[in-house]
């Protein structure tokens, strides 16, 4: 057991590559750029399996059998041949478009993506970057990503992408508000930004879901929300307005936008874990079996979220954002205020 | 399988030490640094240059974001993180956004330069503000912050709430007078 953590893994393969360059500067770099491979790599894996587990759980949702025909008769090859139909279709170009920030969009959109899975506890002093100011630090590079859709609906040329560009950017600011405020209560517990600070802090007493369960509630909405996932999809509304800023893309590069959004579903769960759920601590088990039963549970929960509830409409959507959760999560980190004051004047 | 292994240990250790007799650390330093203050000032180059007023935002949003980067490679990610928030996030997003909604004509010719005495103007005022920024830099004292401030944000935060409440205090009552100015602008507009 003692041997199943990240941490050995690592450790392991810092010794074959030391024992291969034989120097100890040049291997600590090269452990940099395999760490960063690690991160692409739980992306990339996230996106495969993500996909085929969205059609899954949809179609159990709706007493379907889902894909059942590529590899075998759960369909397991299903992402294999989604993969090979994206890359070998034609890529389209719309006439009149702005070219350079038509192609950039969907490139710039997978940046901050990745970028935030450097600052994840994945285990035990498993982190990319330890930033003292982490969360902090999470949420300017996740508010990045609002740009690239607009600039997408921009350069489309096209009257259904441009709405869905503005919709993206009223909807993501609206809800970072009280996503923002939501986490506030936990940074105050806890005393510190740094990720690794509130994991242990959860280690140390109770999960913070038990003391922020407000929080908890606002910010599993507005997380969805800023993902752009149903019921908050007003982004891609087919029924309304195509894809959005997606409907004039095809092949790979509507891949990537797709790799973004599946990248941001595992974010949010690892977020929701990390903050909320205690992160990778739990009995037994070594940490990284527990981080990763307690995000695909949280991923499931946001897809149950998806296939259950029906679609809002934008108007009701912000003004549920600024008149029921901002107020709400103001009045919460009043509360935390209050209580962090009162315990600490105890003890 | 030993020889081999030897012979990559030579080549490595040979490597190294060449790249340290070359201050290559000091040279990986300097060439991100400069890496990323070209992007920064080639895209606020690219702002005035171009002839697309969309294209010229987003290009000011670049130049944030690499004066960001910069802010972290010199180990603040603090004022870095404040910078893409409130810069490559909100500023730019409300330009940009500005932009889009108001032009109506074509977009591609939307940010030509008018006269030659427009642009003497411009340049005029433009070069007496970076001569007052860089005489300013250059007499200000800078002192050392981090031993104060220490490892947490802590620090800045009783920074922010005892010494530096009054600029504190008075940023956030304009931000206020801003948002009501906003509110009863937009109060004004009849809706149909």
């Amino acid at each position: 057991m003692e041997n199943l953590t990240v941490g050995a893994a690592a450790e392991w393969i810092r010794s074959v590559i030391l024992l291969i360059l034989g120097n100890e500067l040049l291997t600590d770099v090269v452990m940099k750029f395999v760490g960063l491979g690690a991160c692409i790599g739980v992306i990339l894996t996230a996106a495969i399996v993500l996909t085929y587990a969205e059609r899954k759980v949809c179609a159990f949702m709706q007493v379907r059998l889902g894909p059942n025909r590529v590899g075998g008769r759960f369909g397991l090859l299903q992402p294999i041949a989604d993969m090979l139909k994206l890359m070998s279709k034609e890529d389209i170009i719309p006439d009149g478009c702005d070219r350079i920030v038509w192609a950039l969009s969907p490139m710039l959109l997978f940046v901050p993506s990745a970028l935030i899975y450097g600052l994840f506890p994945f285990d035990e002093g498993v982190v990319f970057a330890d930033v003292n100011v982490g969360v902090f630090l999470l949420l300017a590079i996740s508010s990045q990503s609002v740009l690239p859709f607009l600039m997408g609906g921009y350069a489309s040329n096209s009257k259904y992408a441009f709405i869905g560009g503005m919709r993206t950017v009223a909807q993501m600011l609206s809800y970072e508000a009280p996503m923002v405020f939501s986490l506030l209560g936990v940074v105050m517990i806890t005393g510190s930004m740094r990720m690794t600070d509130i994991v242990a802090a959860q280690a140390e007493n109770v999960w913070f879901v038990l003391l922020q369960p407000i929080a908890f509630i606002i910010f599993i909405i507005s997380a969805t929300a800023e993902t752009n996932r149903t019921p908050f999809d007003l982004v891609e509304d087919e029924s309304e307005i195509v894809a959005g800023p997606f409907a004039e893309y095809s092949g790979m590069r509507w891949a990537l936008f797709f790799l973004a959004e599946y990248a941001n579903l595992l974010s949010i769960s690892i977020l929701t874990t990390t903050f909320f759920l205690g992160g990778w601590h739990g009995p037994f088990l070594p940490g990284v079996f527990w981080f990763w039963m307690k995000v695909l549970f949280m991923v499931f929960v946001f897809m149950w979220f998806r296939w259950t509830f029906p679609r809002t409409r934008i108007d009701q959507m912000l003004s549920f954002s600024w008149k029921v959760l901002l107020p709400l999560a103001l009045v919460n980190m009043m509360f935390t205020g209050i209580g962090v004051y009162v315990w600490r004047s105890m003890m | 399988m030993n020889e081999l292994l030897k012979l990559v240990h030579g080549v490595v250790n040979w490597g190294m030490d060449t790249a340290e007799s070359m201050n290559a650390g000091v040279l990986i330093d300097a060439s991100v640094f400069y890496a990323l203050m070209w992007v920064s000032v080639l895209a606020a180059l690219g702002v005035v240059l171009c002839r697309n007023v969309v294209h010229s935002a987003l290009l000011l949003t670049a130049s944030f974001i690499g004066v960001g980067c910069l802010y972290i490679y010199m180990d603040s990610p603090f004022i870095g993180a404040v910078q893409f928030l409130v810069y490559g996030g909100a500023v730019a997003i409300l330009i940009v956004m500005a932009l889009m909604l108001t032009r109506r004509d074509d977009m591609a010719h939307s940010n030509l330069s008018r006269s030659l005495f427009c642009q003497a103007g411009a340049a005029v005022i433009s070069g007496a503000f970076f001569l007052c920024i860089s005489v300013a830099s250059l007499m200000t004292q800078f002192r050392e912050m981090s031993a104060e401030l220490g490892d947490s944000v802590t620090g800045l935060a009783d920074m922010m709430l005892t010494k530096y409440i009054l600029p504190f205090e008075v940023a956030a009552v304009l931000l206020l007078i801003a948002m009501i100015g906003a509110l009863v602008i937009a109060k004004g507009a009849h809706e149909s």
